[in-house]
């Protein structure tokens, strides 16, 4: 301990930090990030994470298609992203280091598990020569440091094989960052001793190989400073940290109690809602009933019947999932009953790109259906607002009796933030009666307000009848061809979402309410686009941020704020969805960015793209 | 009579007959179904407004429309997992899902095989007619190899489904096969599969007079039915024919018709049906006219949970354990920070 008495550390105060894990996707680095962002929550940062696997559950060791990464930013201040680029990279192995290398600034931090530059390692992804040693990094404050070795001897002792020693290394990195950051190691702690509480050696060799991680910063004079990022100012209240697809399954726990009936989720395992699935299947003391149907159609239909039956049918799904689910979707809009569909977003078309983010769903979920067949959309801007919007989707489903589609994505579904906890007693009611009273009642007879028609369940006396995917006579419900009352029951149908436009809260515009730019989005890029919004409104552009959380139907006044700007750009992750939306209804020359790449926008390349528009603005016009 | 139904109004047929007027084909073997199961619906001890029919597409998806209980005429196939959903939500409703050989086995194969592998509390009635009907004259996948019909004008290249046997291997807790014209054979076969807990599958062999007019006449018509089928009694000798002397008995593994009195055969060497035995049940699954006669009635009925109860039973231990769900304490769960007005 001599040495670390005598050297000394300097601390410095940041405001704000971005780390990437980056490992073999058998290496625990979703773990890893997970870890530190609890840790960085509980200390009181405002955070924003970004977990990146691949759709193989275990490539090939040391390749490139295995490469799994977690990226969290944990900030004093409040932040909207987890960050455009690292500052620092924490690499376990070559691939690792090859594939995100790009991302990391010149002069940023690259940490490096120096036993994993092996000739074989090195070998599987191309490295002719090794990095570490022929000065291709020299851009970088690269800290090596033998993982592996060290690891191994902190170990020695406990009966664990080579290879469950060898899978503790990623603590060791956590310990190390925890040094670096000032964090204290006692959540992962633990959360250790909870895991492995029935297997303790497991348990005590993480501990083990986290505390030498930490000691090993301690002890050593790599680095010379350490950083303090102090907590955030959110607004007074009690937190946790939680990801979108955990702030979805709560909201929907919650609307169930808000409208005081059951909830039934119906899903299908898929890449990226499954976590819906699982955390719902564990809520059983809540009366939550949950089925893990036989396929995509099923999980539809099993949740049509439940609905049918009273209950609060959702089924929970992905871009190829909803393109089974299409048929039901359409018998959901024609028996008109009360539905909510989640569709966890991921790149496609086809099985496209599982893991991978993307807002490529918004058309399917519009249109992808035979006819005009009408479905409110609505669309959580981050992974905390999940919960609020699945109370949204149910206070919509029910009052207007209608399937609902909520649009979630990869981004949003893995992502975390800081949530300030609600307290139940706060959230307004959503229930709606069920129709009991036999006399007026007719099966399509509409609620003159809403248009909505009675929901009239099984087991009511006097209320028998039959309700089915042939188009029904108006008011009564009989099957009906005529050609006078079809046309009527589509308008009816169309009207019925349009109305719910006067029932949604008005388009909020940050920023000022008129000038040369907005810039509209919906979903997962509302981080990213706030970001730049702010930079740019801090250098005195007129910009402002315009963000749509509900997508069918508009908020009323969504042609009012498009219009009042000279330009609207409407950045997103497909190839114009919105836009195309935008400048059909209003014949407004929306201009998209638009990128693929399963990854969420950075900050900077909207700034760009604001101040390309700008730039072209300010020119004369030829 | 069980004392619930003592204490409802009796109900009779007419109060299950709905004001819709039918729109089947006249002659076509529907009305004999719809008949007798809106004959037996005052058997069960359930109010109208408890049971509720769902069906998929084809002439049995009308059915619901025609009575007068809660009905739910769904999309193609899919009438098993809407009311899987139905009856997961709701155990305390009696539900019947009415589908067609095309509707059942073609487009729906999936979900009739999942819900019944569940032993979903339904009574699923599938009309087997060996044609589309309502799409005027395909073949179906019960449809015999080498038909010709409008979309095989060469015959079909295509081996029909046994219905019992896909029952069978999804194990169904209840498979029954009955005929429309034999009224009062298939109104006992309905009672029974609505007096059964858990999944009932019953095959009802149906005359489409349109399409298909003498699907099953060869060993369904009044002259020739007695020799031809095999009317099935739990715990009885399999006899069959005009004069009750012929019977099935097995040769080692292999059934073999005998007729009683003829090289020494008495009663006794007649195999007797049990219900609960999976090999007899096989084996009825799979004899059918010309080689044999065709076994009706029910082939196999067996007990055990069912898929509501097992629901419903883990969600009571669930509550028994961890007490009812608290959602305050659910939205605080795991780590937490507390920000005050300061800001810390």
């Amino acid at each position: 301990m001599t040495i670390a008495r005598e050297r000394v550390t300097e601390e410095r105060r940041l405001e704000r930090v971005t780390i990437r894990f980056a490992g073999d996707s058998g290496d625990g680095m979703q773990l890893t990030g997970s870890q530190f962002t609890r840790t960085a929550a509980v200390f009181g940062n405002d955070i924003s994470t970004y977990p990146d696997f691949p759709a193989e559950i275990r490539a090939p060791a040391g390749s490139l298609p295995g490469v799994s990464g977690f990226q969290l930013s944990f900030s004093s201040t409040h932040i909207h992203t987890p960050g455009d680029e690292p500052d620092v990279l924490v690499a376990m192995n070559p691939a690792a280091l090859k594939a995100n290398l790009a991302d990391l600034p010149v002069g940023g931090a690259l940490v490096v598990n120096e036993d994993a530059f092996t000739a074989s390692n090195l070998n599987k992804v191309g490295y002719a020569a090794n990095p570490l040693a022929d000065g291709s990094l020299s851009a970088y404050n690269v800290f090596r440091i033998p993982v592996s070795t060290l690891n191994a001897r902190a170990l020695e002792g406990l009966e664990l094989t080579n290879k469950q020693v060898d899978l503790t290394k990623n603590f060791f990195a956590l310990g190390l960052m925890f040094w670096l950051y000032e964090r204290s190691m006692e959540p992962t702690i633990r959360w250790i001793d909870e895991k492995f509480s029935k297997r303790p050696v497991i348990a005590e060799g993480n501990k083990r190989a986290l505390r030498a991680g930490y000691n090993f910063g301690e002890t050593t004079e790599i680095f010379h400073e350490r950083y303090i990022v102090p907590p955030a100012r959110l607004a007074p209240g009690r937190y946790r940290n939680i990801t979108g697809n955990e702030a979805t399954a709560l909201g929907f726990v919650a609307a169930s109690q808000l409208a005081d009936r059951p909830l039934f989720y119906s899903s299908y395992p898929i890449t990226p809602a499954s976590d819906i699935l699982h955390q719902l299947a564990g809520y059983k003391n809540f009366g939550v009933k949950t089925f893990q149907a036989e396929d995509e159609i099923a999980a539809i239909g099993a949740a049509i019947g439940a609905s049918y039956g009273g209950a609060l049918g959702i089924t929970g799904t992905s871009g190829p999932g909803v393109a089974l689910k299409s048929e039901a979707l359409g018998l959901a809009v024609m028996v008109e009953l009360p539905l909510v569909l989640i569709d966890v977003q991921r790149g496609g078309p086809s099985t496209g790109l599982p893991t991978k983010t993307e807002q490529g769903d918004l058309l399917q979920v519009l249109f992808g259906r035979n006819s005009d067949s009408p479905l409110p959309v609505v669309a959580p801007a981050t992974p905390a607002e999940s919960f609020d919007m699945a109370i949204e989707a149910w206070r919509i489903a029910l009052k207007y009796m209608t399937p609902v589609a909520f649009l979630s994505d990869a981004f949003l579904a893995n992502g975390a933030e800081p949530w300030a906890i609600p307290d139940p007693a706060s959230l307004g009611s959503i229930a709606v009666p069920n129709r009991t009273e036999k006399a007026g009642f007719f099966p399509y007879l509409r609620d003159p307000e809403t248009l909505a028609r009675p929901w009239a369940v099984p087991g009511t006396p006097g209320l028998e009848h039959r309700i089915g995917g042939l188009e029904k006579a108006e008011i009564l419900g009989n099957v009906s061809y005529d050609p006078e009352n079809h046309h009527r029951m589509t308008v009816l149908r169309d009207a019925k979402i349009a109305g719910i436009a006067k029932d949604i809260p008005p388009l909020d515009v940050y920023g000022a309410d008129r000038g040369d730019l907005l810039i509209l989005g919906w979903g997962s890029t509302f981080g990213a686009i706030r970001s730049a919004v702010e930079r740019l409104r801090g250098r005195g552009l007129a910009v402002s941020h315009a963000h749509l959380r509900h997508l069918n139907p508009f908020p009323a006044n969504t042609e009012e704020v498009v219009r009042a700007f000279r330009r609207v750009l409407i950045p997103e992750l497909n190839l114009g969805h919105l836009s195309m939306l935008i400048r059909a209804r209003y014949l407004v020359d929306a201009i998209g960015y638009n990128r693929v790449r399963g990854k969420p926008f950075r900050i900077v390349e909207i700034e760009a793209e604001a101040e390309r528009l700008l730039a072209a603005l300010r020119e004369p016009v030829a | 009579m069980t004392d619930v139904t003592t204490a409802l109004p009796v109900l009779t047929r007419k109060d299950f007959v709905s004001d819709q007027e039918v729109r089947w084909c006249p002659g076509c073997g529907d009305y004999s179904i719809l008949a007798q199961t809106q004959k037996v619906m005052p058997d069960f001890g359930y109010p109208k407004e408890s049971i509720v029919f769902i069906s998929g597409i084809g002439c049995s998806g009308r059915l619901p429309y025609y009575m007068n209980t809660y009905g739910f005429h769904s999309i193609h196939g899919r009438a098993p997992a809407i009311a899987t959903g139905l009856k997961a939500a709701r155990p305390d409703l009696m539900v019947w899902v009415i589908t067609g050989d095309g509707d059942a086995l073609s487009i729906g194969g999936n979900h009739l095989i999942h819900s019944l592998r569940r032993n979903v509390d339904l009574r699923i009635i599938m009309f087997n007619n060996r044609i589309y009907g309502l799409t005027k004259g395909q073949a179906s996948p019960t449809s015999e190899f080498g038909k010709v019909t409008k979309s095989s004008p060469y015959g079909t290249v295509d081996y029909p489904i046994s219905p019992l046997a896909i029952a069978l291997a999804a194990e169904a807790s209840f498979i029954a096969r009955s005929v429309d014209t034999h009224t009062e054979h298939l109104q006992s076969t309905l009672e029974q599969a609505g007096r059964h807990r858990g999944s009932a599958f019953v095959e009802v062999l149906q005359n489409c007079n349109i399409f298909n007019d003498g699907a099953h006449r060869e060993f369904t018509d009044r002259e020739v039915r007695d020799d031809r089928m095999l009317i099935l009694e739990h715990g009885k000798p399999m006899l069959f024919g005009k004069d009750r002397n012929k019977g099935l008995r097995l040769h080692g593994h292999q059934p073999e018709i005998v007729t009683i009195g003829e090289n020494g055969i008495s009663e006794v060497d007649i195999l007797v049906h049990d219900e609960t035995d999976p090999l007899i049940s096989f084996m009825l699954a799979h004899i059918y006219w010309p080689e044999f006669p065709v076994p009706v009635g029910v082939v196999r009925r067996i007990s055990r949970a069912t898929h509501d109860e097992l629901i419903t039973n883990q969600i009571d231990q669930a509550i028994a354990s961890r007490g009812k769900g608290d959602l305050a304490k659910l939205l605080a769960a795991g780590e937490t920070w507390t920000v005050t007005d300061d800001g810390t």
